[in-house]
């Protein structure tokens, strides 16, 4: 049989390691959504003393190159530190795994940011940043680094489509380079709202397309 | 390699019929002259008669006449031809707006999508959450600019059938054409154009093991259309290009070859794939009628689980099927027939497409079943969208 993936990908799409949720994390992160077509939750539990992440877990509702990726993050990220987990990368993810294929790396992408999302759940929890971050149009851009653009499979950001930010009052507008029939609007549209709406001082999202 | 891949997938392509392959084989070796006149050679005139007999089991087969049949490369063809030949026909006469429906095929949509870039105007019909056409919505859509109606007869992926008879007399009363694309019922729901004046028909040999690339177009004698490809004078001047005469044979052996013995044979694997997922796997739901559906489809969606991750699973244990899902498609985007009815992204990802042949059996059904019993469990069991649904 013939697959787009490495032995090393199926085999850990058929025996994903570290499944499951975990009851009371000490830090909790879930990225994606359904309308982006790949979701992924991560759990830690970390050491108070050490810092050293104990315990991971993940969930996914996700194709293949997200479960692999979820599966061998969990494994690179255990027993480590939290400031080194913080600098697994995608790369050295996907090179564990003996590569994937291009299009599928924005499903792979979702998993470490899962991770990621995990540990700053944690540092946020813990005490361990600054007081609650205003939010800005820095704040927004780093987010909507996590919405992907569909037909280049790398974010909306890095592909220019967002043209404008503007943040006032609690109230977010996004201008896209992107007519609002287009094929993806509905689903870019949807994937927004969600990445920016839970922004703490966020109470009203507007996304504008061109026309 | 497993020793037996479980097709199921027979929308996309299906297994030749070995009787098809005997039927053409004389004419690549024997008869492969070009068809020519009565005033040709011999072997080109028996390849003219092998062509010509073709035709009349074709047209025979939906009531039509000979004379109305254009043989093509296939689906893609045979919608392209009907909808440019016939606005290009009308635009000076009557006007330049069409209408097709949301949830048509590639060939008939992006036929629309592309005449709107040249200036035509386009309507997209909504359907129920089955499938079924919004016939109010298509009614008042109809202006007197509107050239061509052109409406599927059964969707490719959800399976459901239009009521092309309704369609049909709407589109008589309001004096527009009307084209159907027939790919996915083609002999399994049997269309007669003596009885429903649709005006143009897209057939396929492709879906009915028969040979790739070859298809034909009914056209209805009279009907305003332009030639659409130029070249030489073939198929009465109507289609450009040497006529595949094998494929045309082999087509026409297709068609005879499909019995409504097979029809409800077909029919009962789809029950029986319908009644498994639902009463076995907890929160399933069909898509596409129950009722108003061809026999050989069976599309299910999965809640909580992305259908590359099944599709995936499956191929690994030798089934193959397709999926709605973004993940699957080469343009990774979700399934347009399933996000116009109704549903979202979620429902889109996490469908299934069965679809039957003449080689799939109830051995076949059931072990696909029990496949996906077991691979839903297990994704579901790592879905993060699961706990918080059940």
């Amino acid at each position: 049989m013939k697959f787009p993936y490495s032995e090393k990908v199926l085999e850990h799409f058929k025996n994903p390691r570290n499944v499951g949720k975990m009851e009371n994390p000490d830090g909790k992160g879930l990225e994606g959504s359904p309308a982006c077509g790949d979701m992924v939750a991560v759990y830690l539990q970390v050491n108070p003393e050490t810092k050293v992440i104990d315990d991971v877990k993940f969930e996914s509702y996700g194709c293949a190159s997200n479960i692999a990726t979820a599966s061998i993050i969990t494994e690179l990220a255990k027993g480590k530190t939290v400031e080194e987990a913080k600098k697994i990368t995608w790369k050295e993810a996907t090179e564990e795994l003996g590569g994937l294929p291009p299009v599928k790396a924005h499903c792979s992408v979702l998993a470490v940011e899962g991770l990621r999302s995990a540990i700053r759940d944690y540092e946020e929890k813990h005490g361990l940043v600054s007081a609650k971050e205003p939010t800005t149009e820095i704040v927004v851009r780093s987010r909507l680094k996590h919405v992907m653009n569909p037909m280049a499979g790398l974010d909306i950001i890095r592909t220019e489509l967002v043209t404008k930010i503007d943040v006032k009052e609690g109230s977010v507008r996004i201008l896209l380079d992107l007519p609002s029939n287009h094929q993806f609007a509905a689903a870019i549209k949807e994937d927004i709202i969600e990445k920016i709406e839970s922004l703490w001082d966020v109470n009203e999202v507007k996304v504008v397309f061109t026309e | 390699m497993l020793d037996k891949t479980v097709y199921l997938d027979n929308a996309a392509s299906t297994r030749l019929d070995e009787r098809v392959l005997d039927a053409m084989k004389p004419y690549y070796f024997d008869t492969y002259a070009v068809a020519t006149s009565e005033f040709g050679y011999s072997m080109g005139i028996d390849a003219k008669e092998g062509l010509e007999d073709a035709r009349a089991t074709i047209a025979s087969s939906l009531g039509a006449t000979p004379d109305e049949i254009v043989l093509t490369s296939g689906e893609t063809e045979s919608s392209n031809m009907a909808i440019k030949g016939v606005v290009s026909a009308l635009a000076k006469k009557k006007g330049n707006h069409i209408i097709v429906s949301k949830i048509e095929d590639f060939p008939v949509l992006n036929t629309a999508r592309a005449l709107e870039k040249q200036g035509y105007k386009a309507d997209y019909i909504s359907v129920s959450p089955e499938g079924v056409l919004n016939l109010e919505e298509l009614e008042s859509a109809i202006n007197e600019n509107t050239t061509l109606v052109s409406i599927q007869h059964a969707n490719q992926e959800i399976g459901t059938l239009q009521d092309l008879k309704a369609i049909a007399e709407i589109c008589k009363e309001k004096d527009v054409l009307l084209h159907t694309d027939a790919t996915h019922s083609f002999t399994r729901v049997p269309i007669d154009v003596s009885k429903i004046p649709v005006d143009l028909v897209t057939m396929s040999a492709h879906t009915i093991h028969g040979p790739r690339g070859v298809g034909a177009l009914y056209i209805r004698e009279g009907t305003p259309i332009h030639k659409w490809m130029d070249g030489g004078f073939q198929e009465s001047n109507r289609r450009a290009g040497l006529e595949n005469i094998p494929g045309a044979v082999g087509f026409a052996k297709a068609v005879e070859l499909v019995t409504p013995e097979e029809n409800k044979f077909l029919a009962s694997l789809r029950d029986h794939t319908i009644k498994r997922a639902e009463e076995e796997v907890p929160h399933v739901i069909l898509n596409g009628s129950r009722h108003q559906r061809v026999p050989q489809n069976a599309n299910i969606t999965f809640h909580y689980v992305e259908g590359e991750s099944m599709t995936l699973h499956l191929d690994m244990r030798g089934f193959a099927v397709s999926t709605g899902s973004a993940c699957f498609s080469r343009s990774l985007e979700a399934s347009h027939v399933i996000m116009g009815i109704g549903g979202n992204h979620e429902r889109a990802h996490g469908s299934l497409r069965f679809t039957f042949g003449r080689y799939n059996t109830m051995e076949d059904v059931d072990s696909i079943i029990d496949a996906v019993k077991e691979i839903v469990a297990r994704l579901r069991a790592i879905s993060p969208l699961y706990e918080k649904n059940k």
